[in-house]
Order: C-alpha cells, then structure tokens, then sequence
C-alpha cells in the first residue's frame, strides 16, 4: 500500500507530571497498550429514597463512565464480576493486594449519597493501585435526571488525572440526520452527546439543511439552510430555537463558521460564478470581505487565537488548503502533496490542521501542521469528508459514505471517529444516517 | 517579389510549428487534468420543449462549457427568446464525489456558466436565476462514473 497510514512514534505533547504516580497513559502512541482499569459500582447511602434506588444509578454511573473510558482507547476495564472488594469499603479503604491481584493498575470507586432539596452528591475517588495511593478525589451536586452529565464529567476528571490531558466526555456533537433515497433525501439538524446518546431534532426536515457548526463561545449555532429555496447561512440558538439570517448577500452564503470568541461569522458568499470568503460581525452585522479571487474560495476556518484563517481555494487550478491572516493579507499555499485537498479545520491546541484529502479516487482524512509540513494521512476510504476535533484536540470526528449499487440504493452515511494517532477508528451509532458533524466545546468550560 | 513571398512561406511555417506546438501542449494538459469526461448521452435529459434539452453536462471539477452544451444552451435561448414570458431558473449540480463545501460553489459556478452564455445569446438577464445544490440532488443515485457523469449538470428549470 503506497499510502499507509501511519502512526506516530514522535512525542507530541510533554505530559505534565503533577504527581509521583507511577500510573500514566501516554496517549501519543495509540491503543497499542491500554490501561487495565477496573471502575467498581459506587455505592448509595442507606438514607436514599426507593425513588432514587430504583434508578440504579450505582452500577449506570460507574458503566457510562467505563464506556467513554474504553472508547477513548487509551483504557481497558476490567471486568465486574473479577472484583473481590465491595464497593463500600472499596470507596472508603481500597485493600490494595486484591486489586493487584486482578492485574487492574487503576481503580474508580464512588459514592451516592442525599443533599438538600432531593439533589445527589456524587463522589468519585480515582486510586492508583500499583503505588497504593490515592490521585484525586471530587464531589459533583447535581438532580438525579443530570447523572449522565456528571459521569461525563468523572470521566474527564480521570482522563485528565492520567493522561495530563483535559478530556473530551462532557461535550456534544451537532450533526446532519439523514433519511429517505438518495435523489430525495431528507436532512435535519440534530444534537446528540458525544458517545452518541440523547439525539434532539433541531428542525423538521422540510428544508435541506447543510454544515452545522457550534459557537465556542454560545448555544448558538450556524449552519446553511435552504429555507424558501434560498440557500443561505443561519445562526440558531439552540435553547430559544429563535434563527437568524445572516448578512444580507444577493446570492448563496455557504461553509460558515464561528470565529474562536464567536463574535463573527466566517463563510462563503458565491456570486457570478465566484465564491469568496466574508465575515460578519453577529452584533454589529458589519461585513467584511477576505479574499478577492476568481477562483472558488471556501471552507475557511480560524486558527484558535483567531489570527489567521485556513481556507480552501482552487486558484491553482486545483482545490488545495491556503492560510492568510485574519485580515486576508499574506495568503500563502500549505498544501503540495499529490491529490486535492479540501475541509481545512484548525485544531483547538493550534498546531496542527485537519483536512479531507482526495487521490486516486480515494478520500483521506489527514492532518499536517499550519506550515503544510508533516502531512499523515490518518484513514482511507471510498468516501469520507469534514473533520471536526473533540474539544481536546486528540480525536477527530468525520463522516464516511458508502457507495450505493447500479440501482442507486444501498449507499449511506455514518459518523465515525478517529485518534490523531490513526488508530482506534470507531463508529459512533446514530438512529438514522448522519453526515456534517461538529464537536463542541467542553460544556463545563475550560 | 520573391523575397515578399519567401517571407510568407517563411510565416506560414512558423505558424504551422507554432499551430503543432500548441495542439502538443493541450494534449498534454489534458492527459494531466483527467481528460473530458462529460456525459454526451440522453438518458436522464427531459425536454423544454420539443428538440429543446433541459440539461447541460460538465468534466469532473469542470465549469467550462463543452461544445455539447453550447449547442443545448443555443437551442434554449432560442426558444426563450421565443417565449419572451417565461423565466428560468438554472440548477447547478457536482457529483458526489467531492467535499460539500466545494461542491456547493462548483454548483453556482456551473450555473453561472450556462447563464452566462443564455446571456451572450440574447436573453435579459433578468428572466434567469442561478441555484446551486451541490451533490445534494443527484439525478442518477447510483455510485459509479455514469451516474457521477450524469450529476455533474446544469438543468434549467421554467419558474411560471
């Protein structure tokens, strides 16, 4: 295979070494080596009512913990019914020798007890079983229907706790449903949480609807619509479902995005054949525009400090990926490997830029540093497009077609996800097909 | 009197060289951007009217106009020119295979091209609307290179 995939050997990121641990994931090298975990059932006070008993929080807690943990690749949990120690005196005084003794070199456990005006106080301790100590503790209040949040908020503790790394689990994904035939097909927004549960239809299906993308600053989002076959950016708040036109351009407004303090919005406005790059400012609604060429430019996106912009344009006679300043001086090209390049997405540390790469009629999803050098192509397929990064910067979501017959059925879309390292390449389950996702920010912020 | 000639000889051949230079040079270029490969069959094409295809067909990541299409595109602005009332609307399309985003702005460029040349043919400009949809609405769902050949279109619509 000309085009492997490869991994990385390099170390990318220095882990900060906040405590003498012996335990640590390095999570620059892959899944080659995941950390046996085992993540005990936490365990209710006896003062909790049947009403709260019944919810079974003990055990769903510590699973959906174990579930993200597992998918980020970096964990391996140990099965439950290995456990020798209960969850009580696990929680409170781990007997360290009968973790050991199922070769875990870390353990989880909890606690679920009553506060005030029927809210739960959920306690997690993370051990580190190999030195026999404890690495760090918290206590999360919340109403028993949020336990779901607060296990994604456990599971970044831990995934920061080991990897030095923030984690990614209490974040959301927006995407585009998609059902019905292919000459015909229905497209709605949608919003589920990262590991693919709780999906909210954001609209009816009676427009197409294309590249929805979340405000890092807001619960807004902007995306293209089709509203009054008129193809055109909106911004939607999701919460007030209230929608907005943005700017008032005689033509098709496409591939927008916010700026990183969500104040703008960066997209393309196609005119006479021509498609340049424009922003608008969401306040003041002043418009500028970047770029000034005939060619097609588009797919623009901004680096994290918000001072420059990568974008797609054929100029050369061929799609490949540009940078400029945020102003639109010093365009200078960054793409030069063989094939096209499209979906330029800056990663929120900064350093690297995500693309979809086109080359002997097969798609890569890839990654290169913003000086164009250092190009890894990270998966190969018939068809796949639009990386979005996890809030984190260490996984990559996009969406893979497959081909449909000579009678046009068969084909179809899923999301699916990838570690910048390449591997653990994962499907994420929807309920119906889905193209155009975008990961959000972490929603307890940075 | 003969050098006046010997000079023509002399230009003549000059152009014949510099004729076959360029016929080498488009072979070339075309070899290395994939070749023509627009759809020159009638399988998908519906009918303004009689003898009056609706649609245009373009080379993968093409907006150029093959001389296919300026024939169509003749026809349909004769019969415009005909039918002085009636307003279009020119729905630019990609195939699937390639990136939305671009595909939304090759769709408009595409577009833009067949209006264009309704426009140079003598049809008011404001009885022509463009829209582009991308690989949103292929006319051939399957996936292969003749229905990717058949989406890569501009179809034009009669809006009243």
């Amino acid at each position: 295979m000309k085009y492997k995939i490869f991994t990385i050997l390099a170390l990318f990121f220095i882990l900060t070494a906040k405590s003498f641990a012996l335990v640590s994931v390095d999570i620059t090298r892959g899944n080659l080596d995941p950390l046996p975990t085992a993540i005990s059932d936490f365990y209710l006070d006896s003062k909790l009512g049947d009403n709260i008993k019944k919810l079974q929080l003990e055990s769903k807690i510590p699973e959906l913990i174990q579930n993200n943990l597992s998918r980020s690749g970096l964990f391996f949990a140990l099965e439950k019914k290995s456990f020798i120690q209960r969850p009580e005196p696990a929680h409170n005084k781990p007997r360290f020798e009968d973790w050991a003794f199922i070769k875990t070199q870390v353990l989880v456990t909890g606690k679920i007890s009553l506060e005030k005006e029927g809210r739960l106080r959920v306690e997690f301790k993370l051990w580190d079983v190999v030195s026999a100590t404890e690495l760090s503790a918290l206590a999360f209040y919340t109403t028993p229907d949020n336990w779901r949040r607060v296990s994604h908020m456990i599971s970044d503790k831990i995934y920061e706790r080991l990897t030095g790394e923030k984690g990614y689990f209490d974040s959301r994904i927006i995407f585009v449903s998609e059902t019905g035939p292919k000459v015909d097909r229905k497209k709605r927004l949608a919003i589920m949480d990262q590991d693919g549960y709780g999906v909210k239809y954001l609209t009816l299906g009676n427009e197409l609807v294309l590249t929805p993308r979340f405000s890092p600053a807001s619960q807004h989002v902007t995306y293209m619509s089709y509203f009054k076959n008129l193809p055109r950016v909106y911004l939607l708040n999701i919460e007030t479902g209230i929608q907005d036109l943005v700017g008032d351009f005689p033509g098709m407004t496409f591939a927008p995005r916010f700026s990183p303090d969500g104040k703008k919005i960066i997209m393309s406005f196609a005119q006479e054949g021509n498609s340049d790059i424009y922003t608008m400012d969401i306040k003041t609604r002043v418009v500028e525009k970047l770029t000034d060429n005939p060619s097609i430019d588009t797919s623009p996106s901004y680096s994290p400090d918000g001072s420059y912009i990568a974008f797609n344009s054929d100029r050369s006679g061929f799609q490949q990926i540009y940078t400029m300043k945020s102003d639109g001086t010093n365009v200078k090209r960054i793409s030069f490997g063989e094939g096209l390049y499209g979906t330029p997405v800056w990663s929120p540390r900064g350093d690297l830029i995500a693309f979809t790469k086109l080359y002997r009629n097969k798609f890569y999803i890839g990654v290169m540093r913003s000086d164009g050098s250092g190009e890894r192509l990270l998966t190969e397929n018939y068809y796949q497009e639009a990386p979005s990064w996890a809030p984190n910067g260490r996984v990559l979501v996009f969406y893979r077609e497959t081909p449909s017959d000579s009678s046009g059925r068969g084909g179809g879309a899923k999301l699916w996800s990838i570690d910048l390292t390449g591997y653990n390449e994962r499907l994420i389950q929807t309920p119906t097909d889905a193209s155009d996702p975008s990961w959000s920010g972490l929603l307890s912020g940075k | 009197m003969l050098s006046n000639n010997l000079s023509k000889v002399v230009l003549a051949l000059v152009m014949t060289l510099f004729l076959g230079a360029c016929a080498t040079q488009q072979a070339t270029t075309t070899t290395t951007t994939k070749g023509e490969d627009a759809y020159t069959g009638t399988e998908t094409v519906k009918f303004l009217a009689d003898g009056v295809p609706d649609r245009v067909f373009f080379s993968t990541n093409k907006s150029e106009l093959t001389s296919a299409a300026t024939t169509t595109l003749g026809k349909q602005a004769t019969y415009l020119k005909a039918n002085p009332t009636l307003n279009v609307v020119l729905e630019g399309h990609a195939d699937e295979r390639g990136t939305r985003e671009y595909n939304l702005a090759l769709g408009e460029r595409r577009a833009t091209a067949a209006k264009n040349y309704l426009i140079s043919n003598g049809v008011a400009a404001n009885r022509i609307k463009v829209i582009s949809y991308g690989k949103e609405k292929p006319a051939n769902p399957a996936s292969n290179v003749l229905a990717w050949s058949q989406n890569r279109r501009t179809v034009t619509v009669k809006t009243n």
